[in-house]
């Protein structure tokens, strides 16, 4: 490592020997099994791999949404692990956007509101912020569904509010798992020309999925299996 | 983040859990009134007891000539007299006032309206022992009673139970019995004593009422001030003394009449009083309790989606202060809406309950506090410690939280 970190010439991401451990009583659990990688700035990443072979594990460690049981993460050069909980909570705001498996929305607000919750954090005056959730919406074509509820809207409605509210920050740091699993091919592809505008716009990008057509827009893809990457390389090349 | 984002997720969050928010309000609002009627039926029947122990004015002994809950009963037994009242009024030094007193319902007639008065014949000292005010014109005289003058004085709702008023009746004539009597005064409200409202009352002189009603020397009741500073039981004893005496009791025989001291007897309806306000108190805190079981048993039911909520707050860039103070706030506003709603219910429990069953009611303050505070206390701690353990997990686990 250099003497003085500089956030510009740094990895965007460093990954070092991580570990993430369960303990589901005597038997020890690997989510992720000696992990390192690295990323640089504007990086265009696909992950793959089999079904619990720990990619949101992996992608929860880089989103600081997880705490990792051995191991080194450098956000930005910086040392997460030293990070306190109000960089950590910056960082989670302002650096990162993320995408979850499984949405995880506010059930009792609208589309609107969940979209305006980063904002609202990030210290963002209430009329610009109602502005900028509604312009993320329209983006991922919701503008017909802004006062909607979760529980309103189609899976892939919902989908779309968790990529809109991952993108309304506008992090430099897009981590998104498996955004397109619950849209139609069409919709599927029109998210995945908005992370490519993204992508050109400077942004780093990590997207997991199960689709080799997703994985293509991607420059890179890393194969994950059993908490282990496996292999690591430009996309297109298929073994 | 600025308090008042802060405040408008807080209330936004009220507002989408409404109905969460409402049962949650509900223990509070039912413990805070429970407690705030119940304390204030407690001390309102204290509190009347001690306006009637201020109406007593000092120690009034009352000496009947049998005692006094059988006095229906033993009517032929009357043996005190006027000749009674005068010898204690002249032997002994303890007294500031001996009032004699003879009570009879007769019916009263002042124009062409009539309605059925207790007629007390009694002393012109009667107003000065037992603390009367006269309002308007005057209280008889010592030579109306020795004149046996036909003169009443009327208590202060008389006047509007015959369709007038005290300023028009005073120098007019009503008829008691047929017999025409001469109104010369008013008296102020005393206010009820308990088990009788001396305000529809009339007195006469007691010469008068003996000369034209009873045609005796008997008399029912005489009332005896015992002078400040003069222990009560030296002066019963100087009764007994005087009384035993004039009536010719034989030694060992018993007293052919009672002294009660009503004094005594408020003290100890006071004691009950105080039993049957803790009582009440305890059943509203038991009531209290059971609402912040309430309170308790909601925010658990809902941590699980706090819990979530958190989770995601948090992986939007929400610090822990950020969560603590939202939580804070939310809690807050329910315990001081319900706090608020609570109070307002109570007061409008007591003040049913003395308007409506007639009890006497004051709301406390110390009640208000102690409800306010432990309601308040209940939803804090479980709606902040939640929060606060939530708060510290890794966005991830708050998420997984089940
Ligand atoms: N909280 C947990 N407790 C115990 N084991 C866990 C926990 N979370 C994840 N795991 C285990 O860690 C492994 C990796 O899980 P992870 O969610 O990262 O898989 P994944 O690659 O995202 O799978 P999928 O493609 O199905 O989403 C799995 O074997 C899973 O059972
Ligand atoms: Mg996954």
């Amino acid at each position: 490592m250099s003497a003085i970190p500089d956030s510009q010439t740094q990895p965007i991401i460093r990954l070092e020997d991580i570990e993430r451990t369960y303990h589901m009583g005597a038997e020890t659990i690997h989510a992720l099994h000696g992990v390192s990688l690295t990323m640089e700035r504007n990086e265009y990443t696909a992950v793959m791999g089999p079904s619990g072979s720990g990619k949101s594990t992996m992608m929860n460690v880089i989103g600081c949404l997880d705490t990792p049981t051995a191991g080194n993460y450098w956000l930005n050069g910086q040392l997460v692990s030293a990070m306190n909980d109000r960089q950590l909570a910056g960082a989670r705001n302002r650096d990162i956007g993320f995408v979850f498996q499984t949405f995880n929305l506010l059930a009792r607000m609208t589309a609107l509101h969940n979209v305006e919750v980063p904002l609202i954090y990030a210290g963002v005056k209430r009329k610009e912020r109602q502005a900028r959730a509604r312009q993320a919406l329209d983006t991922v074509g919701l503008a017909d569904r802004m006062l909607h509820r979760p529980s309103e809207m189609s899976g892939g409605q919902r989908q779309r509010v968790a990529i809109a509210r991952a993108l309304v920050t506008e992090p430099s740091i897009l981590l998104a798992d498996e955004p397109t699993g619950n849209l139609d091919s069409s919709t599927g592809a029109e998210i995945m020309r908005l992370f490519d505008i993204l992508h050109e716009a400077g942004n780093t990008i990590i997207v997991v999925t199960h689709e080799p057509y997703i994985a293509d827009h991607a420059r890179r893809v890393i194969r994950l299996s059993d908490g282990q990457i496996t292999s690591d390389g430009p996309s297109g090349e298929m073994e | 983040m600025l308090l008042g984002e802060t405040l408008l997720i807080a209330l936004q969050s009220i507002r989408c859990n409404l109905f969460r928010a409402s049962l949650t309000m509900l223990g509070i609002i039912i413990g805070v009134a429970a407690v705030i009627t119940m304390v204030a039926l407690g001390t309102g029947a204290r509190a009347a007891i001690d306006e009637q122990m201020a109406a007593l004015g000092g120690n009034i002994l009352s000496i009947s000539s049998s005692h006094w809950f059988n006095r229906g009963v033993a009517r032929d037994q009357d043996t005190l007299t006027t000749d009674d009242a005068h010898a204690l009024a002249i032997e002994s030094e303890y007294f500031d006032g001996v009032v004699p007193e003879i009570d009879a319902r007769q019916q009263v007639e002042y124009g062409n309206r009539n309605l059925i008065s207790t007629i007390l014949g009694t002393t012109p000292n009667y107003e000065e022992v037992h603390l009367f005010e006269v309002a308007i014109g005057r209280m008889f005289n010592e030579s109306d009673d020795s004149a046996r003058r036909r003169v009443a004085v009327l208590g202060s709702e008389i006047p509007g139970m015959l369709e007038t008023d005290a300023s028009s009746i005073v120098g007019r004539k009503i008829q008691i019995r047929s017999i025409s009597f001469d109104v010369i005064g008013v008296l102020e409200s005393k206010g009820s004593s308990g088990w009788r409202n001396p305000d529809d009352d009339i007195w006469i002189p007691l010469s008068t009422a003996q000369f034209r009603v009873t045609g005796n020397k008997l008399v029912e009741n005489i009332s005896v001030k015992v002078r400040d500073g003069v222990a009560i039981e030296l002066a019963m004893v100087d009764i007994e003394r005087i009384l035993r005496r004039e009536h010719g009791i034989l030694p060992g025989a018993d007293n052919d009449f009672s002294i009660m001291n009503r004094k005594q007897f408020l003290d100890s309806r006071q004691e009950a009083t105080e039993v049957f306000t803790y009582l009440l108190a305890g059943i509203a805190g038991v009531s209290l309790v059971v609402g912040g079981i309430g309170i308790m048993n909601i925010m658990l039911v809902t941590v699980t989606e706090r819990t979530r909520e958190i989770g995601i707050r948090k992986a939007m860039g929400a610090t822990k202060g950020n969560i603590m103070l939202q939580f804070l706030v939310e809690a807050m506003t329910l315990c001081l809406l319900g706090g608020g709603l609570g109070l307002a219910l109570g007061a409008g429990a007591s003040y049913f309950a003395a308007e409506f069953a007639g009890w006497q009611t004051q709301i406390s303050f110390a009640s208000v506090v102690m409800a306010f505070t432990f309601s308040a206390a209940v939803g804090l701690v479980f709606g902040i410690w939640p929060a606060k353990r939530a708060a510290g997990l890794d966005p991830i686990d708050a998420l997984r939280y089940e």
